[in-house]
């Protein structure tokens, strides 16, 4: 929560100039700091977050999801060169280095799960890596979230009602922006 | 001309064949009111929509997602000529109802979930292309009068 940053924000407005500090302290106690996050998650939106989580088995749907980007928008094979084969569907579904790729991805998105307050600061590193190192054109961390939600779709059938679906599309937004924060 | 092949027509027609139109469209189309909430100010006459419950027990939304989905039969019957089928509505997409097309894309989203959720494994990967192509079409024909 915000409590720290505003406090030392606040104190040294007042020891500089008391005459100010009622307009110092409106302005300061607006301030987020590096560290909270502009994302407000409500008790309900953490607890349908966990709930989802909680329920899937990330090494299943890591793959999958990663299967349907290769499959449903084939220009995505073109990051994944040393991969093999990803001639059909077949192949991409049966491919190892696709199915651990997924794993790998679903458990770095594990982290942001875990850190909901500061999921900017999470990826940053990653976010970098993306840019500079992978080339990966940000439009495609939004195909991957949309097969993945529609993973969960197929797998929770009526447990995904519209407003997990809200909840969860958040989340995915979030993350998608986190690793999009470090391209410009 | 869009092509299609076998495995995308027999696709579509058994997923709409099999398809609760009713329960389908009144779904889809709630789930876009909640997910998207701008959505709702096309609907400005339909009474509650203040909360996901509201909405999704709201008649007019239940009703309208069925004109919706019926709407859609039309290209899912003349897959080789989306285009032209789609003219009139187009333009009263446009013209008359002033819709932002971005939303046929945040629709047809919706739609999918709510296909992925109903046919659950059912709904592999390449059923998932086809079916988001075939509404790919459908909101590029219903684009293609705006400009």
């Amino acid at each position: 929560m915000s409590g720290g940053g505003d406090k030392e924000g606040i104190k040294s407005a007042r020891a500089a100039n008391s005459d100010c500090s009622l307009i110092l302290e409106s302005l300061i106690v607006g301030k987020s700091t590096e560290a909270d996050s502009m994302v407000e998650w409500s008790d309900a939106e953490r607890s349908a977050i966990a709930a989802v989580w909680g329920k899937l088995n990330l090494d299943e749907v890591g793959p999958q999801a990663l299967g349907r980007v290769l499959i449903v928008y084939p220009w995505t094979q073109r990051y994944f060169g040393t991969f093999g084969d990803l001639s059909n569907a077949a192949a991409i579904l049966g491919n190892p280095k696709v199915a651990n790729h997924g794993k790998v991805v679903l458990g770095a998105l594990d982290k942001a799960v875990k850190n909901l307050d500061n999921i900017k600061g999470t990826y940053a590193n990653l976010s970098q890596l993306h840019c500079e190192k992978l080339n990966v054109d940000p439009d495609n961390f939004r195909l991957l979230a949309d097969c993945l939600t529609i993973v969960i779709a197929t797998k929770f059938g009526a447990a995904f009602p519209p407003q997990v679906q809200a909840t969860w599309q958040k989340l995915m937004a979030v993350v998608v922006a986190a690793l999009t924060s470090r391209y410009f | 001309m869009v092509e299609w092949t076998d495995f995308e027509r027999a696709t579509i027609q058994d997923i709409f064949s099999k398809m609760d139109y009713e329960s389908v469209g009144h779904n889809a189309l709630a789930r876009c009111l909640v997910v998207y909430p701008w959505t709702q100010r096309y609907f400005g006459n339909f009474g509650n929509l203040y909360n996901a419950a509201a909405i999704m027990g709201n008649p007019k939304v239940a009703a309208h997602g069925v004109v919706v989905l019926h709407g859609l039969d039309r290209a899912v019957k003349n897959m080789d000529n989306i285009k032209a089928t789609y003219a009139e509505l187009s333009v009263l997409h446009s013209e008359k109802l002033h819709v932002d097309p971005d939303n046929f894309r945040l629709l047809a989203d919706c739609l999918t979930i709510v296909v992925a959720s109903r046919l659950g494994t059912g709904f592999t990967a390449d059923v998932q292309a086809a079916f988001q192509k075939f509404l790919a079409v459908v909101g590029a024909a219903l684009t293609k009068q705006y400009h």
